[in-house]
């Protein structure tokens, strides 16, 4: 845990002061309230995570820390105080000295924010010569110290390779050296870590975590999974569409929140879901993946000697990071890719590798809900022709049977017919449309459905909705799932047994409460492992464990040395 | 002092422009339904003066013969008379009416460049979206074969087609349709590319359903937008260039009204000193513009951009 | 480094490719006449005897590809054959004509490319500023207007006045001077299209990059506009322009037909429609030749620009 200062700030502490803030934005010629009156106040060496979903304004309020709107946003109200000065009376000049130099931005995707053109480290001296505090030679030799501190691989060189030669974590790392680079009082992390994987995201807490201790830097982290603003932040603030929900201590937080929906925040970690009966030896499975090798180029495999079993009203949750090749494992299962070696049978019988050979009915029996919303449902069709088409198709119901069906079908998924069936996907949020796409599976009745990723775009609370519905769809239909997904919260949730997946090879599969428990194969215990818990002592204590040098990446390589991967 | 003469009338002409464009709108959102209300609102005064003008034309181009005081070839004085009372517009070389000519013009150029885009849109439409589906093998031969095609500049290729096929109204129409539909062709694809990845469509396929079900219900309607700007853009190519045909000689012949080959039939008149060649010419360049400022409009929705 | 170097080799051999393709579609179209050629040519005076010797003359007795190979074998030696309608070899007739059509072209792309980067590069940094929008306006306009209709307001303005001639009309020995006020107008033409063209393309490729996140990260540096104008933009935007310029001029070929009609100005352009309308086969076939590999040419250029200056390959270790 960093240094805290005490909660109670002397003036000469406060660093930060941000009083009844209102920002709109424009959105097709009307401006929209963006933040309505939130404040907030940081004190010198201090973290501030800021938690909410999608929506709620935590980037918005982060940029205005730094007197910055993007493009169609602005100020309307409230004021901000920084180290004394008011930045709404700054003229642009001002301000602009500001930035880089006393308070800096670590953005999201660390590959798009990076110039392709110029060297890491000409990006690194930049704003240190911009703001004149240092030389470019001073500038350098410090970026090459912080690369060591970070531990990126080859720290004297790493500098002077341009961004798309460099890894995503590893650029991630760069960023945040980079935002040092002028040892600015106060540096803004916007989701640093949401779009890596979460072997690699560990590297990348503990650098942050390192560096702004050592700084004495004060921060304000961005995020919305409370188990990784835990392990950073002092204090935790919650938004929630742009209002301010609740703000307290990190433990306070953790242990006994006050509002209901920062109760609801981490949903999905508490549901459980009951232990199947486990299959009867003699059984025959559903669906069943015999050493399949396959993949695109024709040099190139995916996927190398696959091979796992689902059986009747069980999930098998495919659990790996990206390139594991869970998807592709899935289009085989579907017959969109063709296995160069091994096969698929479906109750017994082997199915034609390509879709295209299969019979209507082998088609029926396996369906496939997709991860984006938006992009699984044809945008110009009505609710009632998406779910319609399937039951028309395989079942073979016209005129009132099949309008009988689409109602039925929308009360199974718990949403109001005459509410819902005659609107486009586009007056729908995220999760009523992941519900269509649900509908839209079952209406063929079949016997297994592909769960590609189907939370994992959703925020927690609707993740945990669905999920509900998926489990009870379940029991009342006797159906199969194939459960892909990277994260492990929803693995414990919801599987009977998980199957590993690492460089497109199975590394390890079992019953859900085997593979939870020791021990491991060593990648199933680096996956484990990497996922933040509750527990804000929980980065420290990894760290101890471990070591510096044996997280994410660097563990893996450590891995494939050894030949386990 | 013709300078500033000419400043002055083209800004009058803005500014009328402008306001007329603007009532045409709020008729429009008067006597259309909300939904299409709300919509031709948010379209700045340059597409209302755009879609008015296109009114107008067609306007012209159907009830011709109701307008035009006389007929299209009628041969009524010597040549090259004034302006006055009887010629609004003056006589061409022959002796026609200008004004009558002009007329049946807008039937004539603007009718067949409608054509002639339209069977472009067709073929174009249909092969890019095929080809976008298929993939593969099918999809590089028809890319690279429309490449080849492509790479003659559209003015060169269609003169060379003349030479040999003659000038004819049905040769002109296969010619430039060819041309332009490979220009459709790479867009429809392109469109249709970004479309055949999303899962929708894979959700499709994997029922089953034939190539004519994906094509007309989950391709089709989800690429109109970007489709009907470049039908619009289109329409532009073709018409600037069967104008630049028949200026060359090369397009529609005489005695068909046509306002590429009227102005070259009077370019005489301009070392006179007499603007009636221009007006041709500008109604050439007016409905060019009105179809881009709409195109433009349309185009801005679609992208939904924040620039 | 050699991967680009077998890149460029790549996309050069493809566009030979193309140049072969194209030569044979040109000449082969000729096969697709309904009738005979030689009958075509001669019309109504078709004899068996006239059509006879036409045929020898062109040499059409021979099959197609022999044709073919003898006709690229003198084109590549800059024998195209003989013109029709003029009886004499076309090589003569090209020559001076290339040199003016030439000097036409560079003339406005001289003054078009600097004008329209310039007002491109003015335009995105005032973004949806009045002076944006008029000039976008204008732009629009502009490219919406026929080449000829533009040639004539050119004429009815700046010649009647007695400023510029309306008749280009030079040869080989015009000293520089004069040449440059002769074509003028013409020139002027050209430009104003081909401008408005450039500048709405420019102004769309900086924009696309000044929306990239890299950009919004130098603001939030500190950096001064006009730095991360130079250093962050530029270095990204150069590969976009470039292929915007390259594109038009080759869209810039075409135009040059009409306005050498307009102005009647010595080029091949007119050459071209002169023999479209006597329909002088050899003719057209040789200089729709010509134009055709200056077009694949250009895009070419601008293919392998592009590929050049994409930081990304370049960087390749």
């Amino acid at each position: 845990m960093p240094a805290r200062k005490s909660a109670s700030s002397s003036s000469s502490d406060l660093l930060l002061h941000m009083k009844n803030i209102h920002i709109k934005g424009k959105s097709d010629e009307k401006w929209i309230d963006i933040i309505n009156g939130v404040d907030l106040e940081l004190n010198r060496g201090e973290v501030l995570g800021l938690i909410g979903e999608s929506g709620a304004g935590k980037s918005t309020l982060g940029l205005a820390a730094m007197g910055f709107c993007r493009d169609g946003c602005k100020i309307t109200d409230g004021s901000i105080h920084f180290d004394g000065m008011d930045m709404m009376s700054l003229s642009k000049d001002e301000l602009r000295q500001l930035r880089g130099h006393r308070i800096s931005y670590v953005a999201q995707s660390a590959a798009a924010s990076f110039n392709p053109a110029h060297k890491l480290i000409d990006q690194f001296c930049e704003a240190p010569m911009i703001h004149n505090v240092m030389s470019r030679s001073q500038a350098t030799e410090y970026a090459i110290d912080l690369y060591h501190r970070i531990n990126l691989p080859d720290p004297d060189q790493f500098g002077f390779r341009y961004p798309h030669e460099v890894s995503g974590g590893q650029l991630q790392r760069a960023m945040t050296a980079m935002a040092l680079s002028c040892r600015p009082d106060l540096i803004i992390f916007d989701e640093p870590t949401t779009a890596l994987d979460v072997t690699t995201q560990i590297e990348v807490l503990a650098a942050i975590k390192d560096i702004v201790k050592e700084f004495n830097t004060a921060a304000i982290y961005i995020s919305h999974d409370l188990a990784v603003v835990a392990q950073m932040a002092d204090r935790i603030k919650v938004l929630l569409k742009g209002d301010e929900v609740e703000q307290a201590a990190t433990d306070v937080m953790l242990k006994s929140p006050s509002e209901d929906y920062t109760k609801s925040l981490w949903a999905v970690r508490e549901y459980n879901r009951k232990e199947q009966k486990k299959p009867a030896k003699t059984e025959m499975p559903i669906i069943s993946i015999k050493n399949v090798t396959a993949g695109y180029a024709s040099k190139l495999d995916v996927l190398k000697d696959v091979s796992f079993d689902i059986y009747k009203k069980r999930t098998v949750a495919v659990v790996g990071e990206s390139g594991s090749g869970k998807s592709t494992t899935a289009r085989v299962v579907t017959g969109l890719l063709q296995p160069r070696m091994g096969s698929v049978s479906f109750e017994g019988e082997t199915l034609p590798a390509g879709y295209q050979s299969r019979s209507r009915d082998q088609l029926r029996r396996i369906q496939m809900i997709y991860q984006m919303a938006d992009t699984a449902l044809n945008p110009k069709l009505r609710i009632r022709d998406l779910i319609a088409r399937p039951a028309n198709m395989y079942l073979g119901l016209n005129g009132k049977a099949l309008e009988e069906r689409v109602r039925n079908l929308l009360h199974m998924i718990e949403m109001e017919p005459d509410q819902f069936i005659d609107r486009l996907p586009s007056e729908l949020s995220g999760g009523q449309k992941q519900r269509i796409g649900i509908a839209r599976a079952i209406a063929a009745e079949p016997s297994i459905i592909i769960c590609d990723e189907v939370t994992s775009a959703l925020d927690q609370l609707v993740a945990e909705g669905i999920l509900k519905l998926l489990d009870r769809l379940q029991s009342e239909l006797d159906l199969s799932y194939m459960f892909i997904t990277h994260d492990l919260a929803t693995v414990r949730a919801i599987a009977d047994e998980v199957v590993v997946m690492k460089d497109g090879i199975v590394v390890e599969q079992g019953i859900k409460s085997k593979m939870f428990t020791p021990p491991h194969h060593p990648y199933t215990e680096l996956l484990l492992g990497s996922v933040p818990e509750m527990d804000p002592k929980w980065l420290d204590r990894l760290l101890d464990e471990r070591g510096k040098d044996n997280l994410g990446d660097a563990a893996i390589a450590k891995m494939r040395n050894q030949g386990l991967t | 002092m013709i300078y500033l003469q000419t400043l002055l009338g083209v800004l009058v002409f803005i500014g009328v422009g402008l306001s007329a464009g603007w009532v045409f709108r709020e008729m429009l959102v008067f006597i259309t339904s909300r939904n299409t209300g709300k919509f031709l609102r948010t379209a700045p005064l340059t597409a209302c003066f755009g879609m008015l003008v296109i009114a107008i034309y067609i306007i012209c181009a159907v009830f011709a013969p109701f307008i035009a005081p006389y007929g299209e070839a009628d041969i009524l004085s010597g040549g090259f008379e004034p302006w006055s009372s009887t010629y609004i517009l003056g006589t061409d070389n022959l002796g026609r009416d200008v004004f009558t000519r002009l007329i049946y013009g807008a039937r004539n150029t603007v009718g067949i460049a409608f054509l002639i885009t339209a069977l472009a849109f067709l073929f174009g439409t249909i092969l890019g979206i095929f080809a976008a589906l298929k993939g593969g093998i099918i999809d590089q031969a028809m890319s690279r074969l429309i490449d080849v095609l492509m790479a003659i500049p559209s003015l060169i290729f269609s003169l060379l087609m003349l030479t040999i096929f003659g000038t004819s109204v049905l040769s002109l129409v296969i010619i430039i349709a060819t041309i332009d539909s490979t220009r459709v062709f790479r867009i429809a694809r392109a469109v249709s590319l970004s479309i055949v990845q999303l899962d929708y469509v894979e959700a499709a396929k994997l029922r089953g359903e034939s190539t004519s079900y994906l094509i007309l219900r989950e391709i089709l309607p989800n690429a109109m937008a970007p489709l009907a700007a470049e039908f619009g853009l289109r329409f532009c190519f073709v018409f600037l260039m069967i104008s630049a045909l028949s200026f060359l000689g090369l397009g529609l012949q005489p005695p068909t009204a046509d306002w590429g080959s009227m102005v070259r039939d009077n370019a005489d008149l301009i070392s006179f000193g007499d603007i009636t060649p221009l007006i041709p010419a500008g109604a050439i360049a007016l409905l060019t513009i009105a179809v881009n400022f709409v195109v433009d409009w349309l185009l801005h929705r679609a992208s939904g951009l924040k620039d | 480094m050699p991967n680009i170097i077998s890149m460029i080799i790549k996309r050069l051999g493809l566009g030979v490719l193309t140049l072969l393709l194209l030569s044979l579609l040109i000449f082969l179209s000729v096969e697709a006449l309904p009738g005979d050629l030689a009958e075509t040519i001669l019309g109504q005076q078709a004899t068996p005897e006239t059509v006879a010797a036409i045929r020898k003359d062109l040499g059409l007795d021979q099959p197609p590809i022999t044709r073919y190979l003898n006709w690229l074998g003198g084109v590549l030696q800059g024998d195209f054959g003989n013109s029709l309608a003029l009886k004499k070899p076309i090589s003569s007739l090209i020559a001076p004509r290339i040199q003016n059509t030439l000097f036409l072209t560079l003339y406005t792309a001289a003054i078009a490319v600097p004008l329209s980067i310039i007002l491109g590069l003015a335009v995105s940094l005032f973004r949806n500023s009045y002076f944006d929008r008029i000039t976008n306006t204008t732009a629009l306009a502009a490219i919406s207007m026929p080449e000829f209709f533009v040639g004539y307001i050119m004429i009815y303005f700046f010649a009647l006045s007695g400023y510029f001639p309306s008749m280009a009309n030079i040869n080989a020995n015009t000293p520089l001077l004069d040449k440059l006020y002769l074509c003028f107008l013409p020139a002027l033409t050209l430009t104003l299209v081909v401008t408005a063209h450039m500048m709405r393309m420019t102004r769309a490729a900086i924009i696309n990059v000044l929306a990239l996140p890299y950009i919004e990260m130098a603001r939030l540096k500190g950096a001064k506009p006009s730095r991360i104008i130079v250093r962050h933009a530029l270095p990204n935007a150069i590969a976009p322009i470039v292929n915007v310029v390259a594109l038009n001029l080759a869209y810039l070929i075409t135009g040059v037909v009409i306005v050498e009609i307009v102005f009647v100005f010595p080029g091949l352009g007119q050459l071209m429609v002169d023999g479209v309308k006597f329909r002088d086969v050899p003719v057209v076939q040789a200089t729709a030749l010509i134009f055709a590999s200056a077009y694949v040419g250009l895009n070419l250029l601008a293919d392998i620009i592009s590929t050049i200056s994409n930081p990304r390959l370049m960087r390749q270790r």
